[in-house]
């Protein structure tokens, strides 16, 4: 048994949501943007949650990381509240825009969530200096933002949010602005970036070879309203490099994602 | 790059920039022409009006009277310095509680419109008046109210630019409220800030100067430059000026120094 494995079976959930709707109100009616998520996440485990436009995904993460609460339903992380979870620090979380502080060295973005938490400066200045070498950002940690490239920024953006040693990493759509050579490079660095902090990861992206790379398990959601319409695992081991891309198991997974997809349509039609 | 796109480039740069040594000649040729033409005028050809002095004439009282132009030079600098100051903690604090309350920002929003529409030469006798003739404080007054105005609009401004991925990010993190307004919220606003405060400062140095030929005590550029144009001495008067100008220049300059540091880094 692998040491993932050996974590899943052994812990709890690292997210657990049990009829979750999320419905955001405005002046022409009620917005229906989740409706009746059941999702769980097991600890150590990568999830990718896909889907068009409006499905929800970014919600969802949301509701997840406690930026917005849900309408109704359970929502658990780690077996708290999100609110506490996000207050006790279990998780870190990436955006699509790296969100650095352009006013802070790349040391200092890194350790803004230590700093925030009243870490001492020896301690901060130690975790920064093994953070920055697991993202191979050593040698920039006295530049500035806007001396990086779009691909260094959302680097120093994910050692940010893994500062506090986080059991479940939230990332939305992180990769979506970079260009492919760095999207596919990042995409390995992620994979071993969560293989060794042993963290779940919940990955929104509308990238189905991205989702298939990376993910354990990928949820498909479909639009209007936003819900959960499959559930698939992508059954593709432990090991995720470069020969996996080419490999038949990869491509079975991307078009049985693909079918999902867009399928979800012909599904709904059937509901009718 | 082709070569004929790297021709069409040096094309553009040409036609839309002047080289780097004709940025700096070109107005030390023009400054160089307007005092001949000065010279000229006053000193070679005898047509000018009375009331205009030499060139030649205002550096040598400059030179002179540099002893009581510097002292006076102290007094307005020192009045527009603390009216700049004053002015601006007062517009950071309103602004403050402005941004964090909607309806402080209702309440305050006529009152600075009102202040930011005040002349100057209206309000100043009053004041003047108000302190007495023994009191720099209607010309403190005078300067706070022109610094303000800018600096209160500016800051507002700057503490509503936090953007939603960095709210989000403290949010996520736990920030509680004031370590958001330390770690985000204050350091977004500071390049308005000072944008606020380069602006302010000129006008601070001009109201403080411009109080002064309202009454008040019997110092500073303002005073010696209306008393001395008036009892004859042109060339003295001028040579005042040219001390105004000075200490517009150091407070326009170091302003802006301020400001380049802090906007130096651009958003990512």
């Amino acid at each position: 048994m692998t040491l993932r494995q050996a974590q899943r079976t052994a812990s709890t959930f690292a997210v657990r949501a049990a009829g979750v709707d999320k419905v955001f109100p405005t002046k022409t009616g009620d917005v229906v943007a989740l409706t009746g998520v059941d999702l769980t996440v097991d600890a150590g485990e990568f999830v990718s949650l896909i889907g068009p436009s409006g499905c929800g995904k970014s919600t969802l993460l949301r509701l997840i990381a406690d930026l917005d609460t849900a309408s109704s339903g359970e929502l658990e992380i780690f077996g708290k509240p999100a609110r506490q979870a996000r207050i006790d620090q279990d998780y870190g979380i990436a955006f699509q825009q790296a969100g650095l502080l352009p006013w802070r060295t790349v040391a200092g973005n890194i350790e803004l969530p230590l700093e925030l938490h009243g870490v001492g400066k020896t301690a901060r200045a130690t975790r920064v200096k093994e953070l920055a070498e697991l993202v191979g950002l050593s040698d920039f940690v006295d530049r500035y933002p806007d001396q990086l490239s779009g691909g260094m920024q959302q680097r120093v953006a994910i050692a940010r949010a893994l500062a506090e040693q986080p059991k479940l990493l939230l990332m939305d759509e992180p990769f979506g602005a970079l260009d492919e050579m760095t999207r596919e490079y990042l995409q390995g660095e992620l994979t071993r970036i969560a293989a060794d902090t042993g963290a779940a990861v919940v990955f929104v992206t509308h990238s189905i070879p991205e989702a298939v790379f990376l993910s354990d398990r990928v949820v498909v959601m479909s639009p209007r309203p936003g819900r959960i319409t499959e559930i698939l695992p992508t059954s593709l081991g432990e090991i995720r490099d470069e020969a996996l891309r080419e490999s038949p198991e990869f491509f079975a997974a991307v078009t049985a994602v693909r079918e999902a997809l867009h399928g979800a349509p012909v599904e709904r039609a059937n509901e009718r | 790059m082709t070569l004929r796109q790297a021709q069409g480039r040096a094309l553009v740069a040409d036609t839309r920039m002047p080289p780097p040594w004709l940025r700096v000649a070109a107005p030390v040729v023009v400054g160089a022409l307007g005092l001949f033409a000065w010279v000229l005028i006053v000193d070679i050809l005898k047509i000018a009006p009375r009331a205009l002095p030499s060139p030649l004439a205002v550096v040598e009282d400059l030179v002179k009277h540099w002893d009581i132009i510097w002292e006076d030079m102290g007094i307005t600098a020192s009045n527009a310095l603390i009216g700049l100051l004053a002015g601006a903690i007062v517009a950071i604090v309103l602004a403050a509680l402005a941004a964090t309350f909607r309806p402080v920002d209702g309440m305050l929003a006529p009152i600075v419109a009102a202040v930011a529409v005040v002349p100057i030469v209206a309000i100043t006798p009053i004041l003047n008046t108000m302190f007495g003739a023994s009191s720099q404080f209607g010309r403190i007054a005078v300067a706070m109210l022109a610094a303000f105005v800018p600096v209160f609009v500016n800051v507002l401004r700057g503490l509503r630019q936090t953007r939603p991925v960095h709210r989000d990010l403290l949010r996520s993190s736990g920030a509680s409220g004031s370590q958001t307004f330390r770690f985000l919220t204050l350091p977004t606003a500071l390049p308005y800030l000072m944008t606020g405060l380069r602006v302010a400062s000129s006008l601070a140095v001009i109201a403080a100067l411009v109080a002064e030929y309202f009454g008040g005590p019997a110092d500073g550029i303002g005073t010696a430059i209306a008393s001395y144009a008036k009892s004859g001495r042109a060339s003295l008067a001028f040579a005042y000026v040219v001390g105004g100008i000075i200490i517009g220049l150091t407070f326009f300059l170091v302003t802006s120094l301020l400001e380049w540091v802090v906007t130096r880094r651009r958003p990512v």
